[in-house]
């Protein structure tokens, strides 16, 4: 059997135009007598290298990758619309691109007169339309509204309405572009009922999207795209479970890279601070950060990252690790994780304390505490430490957290005070929301029965 | 080859053409209160401007055998009218259907066709205000002469859609021809005797006239509709329709190769 959709090494170059050729015109095309080549690229841009594929007839085929990955380009050359560069695609029957919902509609008419307008762009006679319109009106829960000028229309209204004359094109392959968040939940499981239908029916669907769920549900294959290549095809599961992974790395990277110069740039300031603080001791404009030293940590509930502090006791550097060990940024909910402060003093001190802030998103303080609070009675600190926090079960809800870490008196005197600065991600497969997550299960008793998904 | 199986893939696309022309027509006067009646009202009132300038203010400027003059410029400027927003008009008709052309699998050539079909029909709706003048200025027309008015209309209507299909394909890649192509018409107007006979125009000038496929156009329609006496201009039309559907393939022939490029530059 053939398959719906065949594409074969398919490559597509955009041309990306250079500054002064894109503002090139007919003007200077003719002087310079380059009317052909200015048609010529000074730059190009691969969106797709050498991708291949096939989906088998009532096959539905998940693309996932990043943005800017190649999915849409992808869709476009499956739909026809555009060429690719290189390769080839075959695709056996009618296709219907559910690529932007509505592309067609003219404002200033009706909703019926669209319906037609929309349908004969996509391919069906008047007489096909006819038959299906009160089954497409019915679908987009429009009756109401059918006989109003588009433009009238909310934009939910707009695409459902859109989305019921492309699924009623009745197309052997249907195309489809992140287009699901069209409507309120009703809809949307409307919508994938209707998919379920195509399947039954043995139609193909080439699904592009972001949400991984619908792929790891509803998909036979899966295929990831990453920078235009092919980064993984097969069971959806597994290649949805290895992009999250990737997904993870990329994340974990962008948090370090934009910590390190967090880091470096509060460093810079404290240096700089004690240039200008100690020989004009007596601050009289009270604005050098010599006179907000004291008060720092009392007002550290304002949301600046920032660092202060003597350095008497320094934290030279703070890691925080997963439950490998490894030091990390991106942590799954109910993990273990530990916080680890490498610690020195110039000199022998022994009024000190160490202590931690977490914060969410919202800057709301997740939870706060420091070694005087849980009664830790300090000895002394000299020369190089370690502080150790550990959590044994990170019970947070999916979000960014960062972290305030300090050394610092009793009585609040900062030795070395990290604001902010620290930040990691928790990921969670549950979808819950606040700012913690207790412990907890669920119980159910009698007649109440669940079946888990 | 690949264009003429695209050029007859274009047939198939009749339904659709005739779908967007009249929705095209629907949303032009959807909004105004006198809505289509605009088609008469808008030839109506050019010639009681033309009529009043040319009878009141300019009383000595033509000849005097050339009455009603105000008629005589009608029968050129109500076509001129088809032929200069059609093209004016196509020029960006594919940069505003952007939306077609990329997000739907859409035979883009329908675009510059409907542009100049809907212009056509807003022709066809302006004729019974000529008519109605012809009646009024008891201008005998030949049945026999008249016969030829379709074929003028056809040869007109190959020519502007092969000039459409050039422009709107060019226009995408050289978005200045959309400012050029207001005075290059306007130019081509006073270039066609429209607003004066043929007849009038420097004896010098006759022969670059007479280059000009509007020219024999116009002169037909003129001779048809005002002068009297036999039509004579038969063989430059037939000329200029030749060189109309050589026009069309050429134009054709550049839109099909410069289709690839349409989704992306638009």
């Amino acid at each position: 059997m053939t398959p719906a959709i065949d594409v074969l090494n398919v490559s597509k170059v955009y041309r990306r135009y250079a500054r002064k050729r894109q503002f090139a015109t007919l003007k200077s095309a003719i002087l310079d007598g380059s009317l052909l080549g200015d048609l010529n690229p000074d730059e190009t841009f691969q969106a797709l290298k050498g991708v291949s594929f096939s989906v088998p007839k009532g096959c539905t085929y998940g693309v996932i990758g990043r943005n800017g990955s190649g999915k849409s380009t992808l869709l476009k050359c499956v739909a026809g619309i555009t060429r690719p560069t290189q390769g080839e695609v075959k695709v056996d029957g009618r296709i219907s691109a559910l690529i932007e919902l509505g592309a067609g509609f003219h404002p200033e008419i009706s909703g019926r007169e669209n319906i037609f307008i929309n349908g004969i762009m996509l391919g069906l006679t008047k007489k096909e339309i006819l038959r299906r319109f009160d089954e497409i009106v019915e679908f987009a829960e429009m009756r109401d509204f059918i006989d109003a000028p588009v433009k009238t229309y909310s934009s939910g209204m707009y695409m459902r309405l859109g989305f019921a004359v492309a699924v009623h094109v009745d197309p052997e392959v249907l195309l489809v572009d992140e287009v699901l968040a069209v409507g309120d939940q009703g809809f949307t499981h409307k919508c994938l009922d209707k998919f379920a239908e195509f399947r039954r029916r043995n139609k193909s669907i080439l699904l592009v999207t972001h949400s991984l769920d619908l792929v790891e549900k509803f998909c036979d294959t899966a295929h990831w795209l990453d920078h235009g290549l092919t980064k993984g095809e097969g069971d959806p599961k597994r290649v949805v479970a290895a992009y999250v992974i990737d997904v993870e790395d990329t994340e974990e990277n962008e948090l370090a890279k934009a910590e390190a110069v967090r880091v470096a740039a509060s460093a810079k300031e404290v240096s700089g601070a004690h240039d200008t603080a100690l020989p004009s001791t007596p601050t009289e404009t009270g604005e050098g950060p010599a006179a907000e030293e004291p008060q720092g940590p009392k007002d550290g509930f304002k949301a600046d990252e920032g660092r202060w502090g003597t350095r008497e006791v320094e934290i030279t550097n703070v890691t925080i690790a997963g439950p490998g060990g490894e030091a990390g940024h991106v942590f799954q909910s109910g993990e273990a994780i530990q916080v680890r402060m490498d610690v020195t003093s110039k000199e022998k001190i022994t009024d000190f304390v160490f202590g931690l802030g977490l914060f969410n998103a919202d800057n709301v303080c997740v939870y706060g505490t420091n070694t005087n609070l849980e009664e830790f009675q300090p000895t002394e600190i000299d020369g190089a430490g370690v502080v150790t926090f550990s959590i044994d079960k990170l019970d947070l809800v999916e979000g960014t957290y960062r972290l305030d870490l300090a050394a610092h008196k009793a009585d609040g005197y900062p030795y070395d005070y990290h604001r902010l600065l620290y930040t990691f991600r928790v990921k969670s497969r549950i979808r819950d929301v606040g700012i913690y997550r207790p412990d907890h299960r669920w119980t159910f008793g009698g007649g109440i029965k669940f079946q888990r998904s | 080859m690949v264009t003429f199986r695209n050029l007859r893939a274009l047939f198939r696309y009749r339904g659709l053409i005739q779908t967007l022309v009249v929705r095209d027509l629907k949303a032009r006067y959807r909004g105004s209160v006198l809505g289509f009646f605009w088609s008469f009202f808008n030839p109506l009132l050019l010639l009681l401007i033309y009529s009043f300038v040319f009878t009141q203010v300019l009383v000595g400027a033509h000849d005097p055998d050339m009455e009603p003059y105000a008629l005589f410029m009608f029968c050129g400027i109500l076509p001129w009218t088809w032929f200069s927003s059609s093209v004016l008009e196509s020029s960006n008709t594919l940069i505003a259907g952007g939306n077609l052309i990329k997000k739907v699998l859409f035979p883009a050539e329908v675009l510059p066709i409907v542009t100049v079909l809907a212009n056509m029909v807003h022709f066809f709706l302006g004729l019974p205000v000529l008519v109605g003048f012809l009646i009024y200025y008891q201008r005998p027309v030949d049945p026999v002469e008249l016969l030829w008015f379709p074929v003028i209309v056809l040869v007109q209507l190959i020519f502007t859609i092969g000039l459409a299909l050039f422009l709107s394909a060019l226009t995408v890649h050289f978005r200045d021809l959309k400012d050029l192509l207001g005075n290059v018409v306007q130019l081509w107007f006073f270039a066609t005797p429209i607003i004066y006979p043929m007849h009038l125009a420097p004896p010098n000038m006759a022969w670059l006239l007479n280059l000009n496929p509007m020219t024999h156009i116009m002169r037909s329609y003129q001779q048809v509709l005002f002068f009297e006496g036999p039509l004579g201009h038969q063989k430059a039309l037939v000329g200029v329709g030749v060189l109309s559907i050589g026009l069309f393939l050429a134009g054709y022939f550049v839109f099909d190769r410069l289709r690839d490029s349409f989704a992306e530059e638009v």
